[in-house]
């Protein structure tokens, strides 16, 4: 096993393009992902920034061995995604956009199933439970149906049971869609205090540059499902300052003018495109 | 970097990782408490009327039909059985994509073989509660002689069936992988094909030649057998053991076989996205 977290190499999906039978029409496939590369250093907060269907949450799915890749190569702490899938696995957890829960069990009830297949004992998964939505303000709930919960709660709960198992890289797909401001706070410094504590190693997607640029220690713009750019905050700023003074230019200006549009402009392209 | 993996490794043993599966399927069955009761009140009610049609027949022809009672009444909760196994199992993938679980479940690090596992010792202990349950009401309403039943060949042919079975529940459930939009009723058919040729309702002999072919290669025609002849001729394990090996055989080239389609179906549906698709 390496040292390095996650290297992601020349990664490319595409879907569609099939077909089952040899009568029906043979459509273009769609290419989701398309040769994608990058590192990710121990401890880090590294992120995906780009519109809703750029290619993030199929690069995630990637890495969380959901999705096969057509070409290139994932390798998490030295292990790839697909000839060491279940080393893979052990090592990561991930928050995706929706919460995605048992939703008439209990929130302990699905802690406790979710955290039990990474092979945790039930009452190191309840103290821990406790522990973690208590953070999150959740510790008196633990035992109400998830149905209970509002989508904001549920995303709450969703973050807990991804870092319950103490994963080494982590995967926050979109982990604040949903939340009100307070809750989208809360969650993203309980995000910057496991890293601190755990030695978790973070990749994090989203379309919101506030969170990307309080959170990442990297930013990667993925556009058409290619990475365009990469840099720390800064250096994306200084990427286009031509003199201007960089802390007056925001990350909105840096991603229209490295892009050519806005995050807003690349969604809607893509919703009515 | 050991630390790194020493941490993230759970400690959890083959047997608790299949359990987690069980103690989950648990939670559901108690929330869902609802839907149980309206299963039982299905079952005593399908097989107390079917059972009755013996009765009937007695009434008609004047003869003792009291085999007959039995021989239906076997058949009704023999089917009870398959199918809650069969549901139970089946719907591994399907009920987790209306959950919306289901990536969340198939990422963690549980070989497929122990979470199929997991999911067959559940089926395999709900169907048995369920059908005890099913047996014990419809008993009220008949007058049986079980003097003749061999409890020992009985439950040795329910348990040594029920694996092939749960292999066979393992290959309907795959079926959604493959197909998101009809997948769920292509598991029914399979049921339902099992329905009609392993001699639930009636001996095999009476299909169609070409069909009897088919009820050679299903596990559920073994077991009817075995459990009839256990409860109706007395037949003790000795005289089962042919139809107990023949299970066992079934269940040690559907169990790998199962076990090889179901990786193969989750390959599939990983290459062309469809793992989380409804439809």
């Amino acid at each position: 096993m390496n040292s390095i977290p996650l290297e992601v190499s020349e990664l490319s999906k595409s879907f569609g393009g099939g077909r089952m039978f040899p009568w029906q029409e043979k459509k273009e496939p769609i290419k989701a992902v398309d040769n994608v590369s990058f590192q990710i250093k121990r401890g880090e907060i590294y992120g995906l920034i780009g519109a809703n269907g750029s290619g993030k949450s199929t690069v995630v799915r990637m890495i969380s061995t959901l999705l096969t890749p057509d070409a290139g190569s994932v390798r998490v702490f030295g292990f790839d995604i697909e000839r060491d899938e279940l080393e893979v696995r052990r090592l990561l957890n991930r928050v995706s956009p929706d919460p995605s829960f048992f939703k008439n069990m209990s929130a302990l009830e699905n802690l406790l199933f979710f955290a039990r297949i990474y092979g945790m004992g039930s009452d190191e998964i309840k103290r821990k439970s406790f522990e973690i939505l208590s953070r999150l303000d959740l510790g008196d709930r633990i035992r109400e149906p998830m149905l209970h919960f509002s989508r904001g709660q549920q995303q709450k709960v969703a973050v807990a049971r991804a870092f319950l198992t103490s994963p080494v890289m982590m995967l926050l797909d979109e982990p604040t869609t949903g939340l009100d401001p307070a809750s989208k706070l809360e969650v993203q410094n309980f995000i910057r205090e496991v890293r601190a504590d755990h030695d978790a190693t973070v990749l994090l997607t989203t379309h919101d540059m506030d969170e990307a640029e309080r959170l990442c220690d990297r930013i990667a713009f993925l556009v058409n499902g290619r990475i365009v750019t990469e840099g720390t905050s800064l250096e994306l700023r200084s990427q286009i300052a031509n003199g201007r003074p960089v802390e007056e230019i925001s990350m909105e200006t840096v991603f229209l003018e490295i892009t050519g549009k806005t995050i807003e402009e690349d969604e809607e392209v893509l919703v009515h495109g | 970097m050991a630390s790194v993996t020493n941490r993230a490794f759970g400690s959890g043993s083959s047997w608790a990782l299949s359990m987690a599966f069980v103690e989950r399927q648990t939670n559901l069955w108690k929330r869902y408490w609802g839907w149980e009761l309206v299963w039982l009140v299905y079952g005593v009610v399908n097989t107390v009327a079917i059972t009755l049609i013996a009765d009937q027949a007695g009434a008609v022809s004047g003869q003792d039909v009291s085999q007959f009672v039995l021989f239906l009444l076997i058949g009704t909760l023999v089917w009870a059985y398959l199918s809650a196994v069969l549901d139970d199992i089946s719907l591994v993938v399907q009920w987790e994509r209306w959950e919306g679980t289901i990536e969340h479940t198939l990422m963690a690090p549980v070989p497929r073989s122990l979470h199929l596992l997991g999911m067959s010792v559940f089926g395999i202990l709900h169907g048995l509660i369920r059908t005890v349950l099913i047996f014990a009401i419809a008993l009220l309403f008949f007058d049986i002689d079980f003097g003749n039943v061999d409890v020992l060949a009985t439950v040795a042919v329910v348990l040594v069936g029920s694996v092939s079975v749960a292999a066979l529940a393992i290959l309907a459930g795959l079926l959604p992988l493959l197909y998101p939009e009809r997948g769920a009723q292509m598991s029914m058919m399979v049921q339902a094909s099992l329905l009609l040729i392993s001699g639930v309702y009636y001996e095999v002999d009476v299909l169609p030649a070409w069909l009897q072919v088919f009820s050679f290669i299903s596990p559920a025609t073994y077991i009817l057998d075995g459990i009839r002849g256990a409860m109706i001729e007395g037949e003790s394990i000795v005289d089962v053991a042919d139809t107990l090996a023949i299970l066992a055989l079934f269940g040690m080239i559907m169990v790998p076989m199962s076990l090889w389609a179901f990786n193969w179906a989750e390959r599939y549906a990983k290459r062309t996205g469809k793992l989380k698709r409804m439809g």
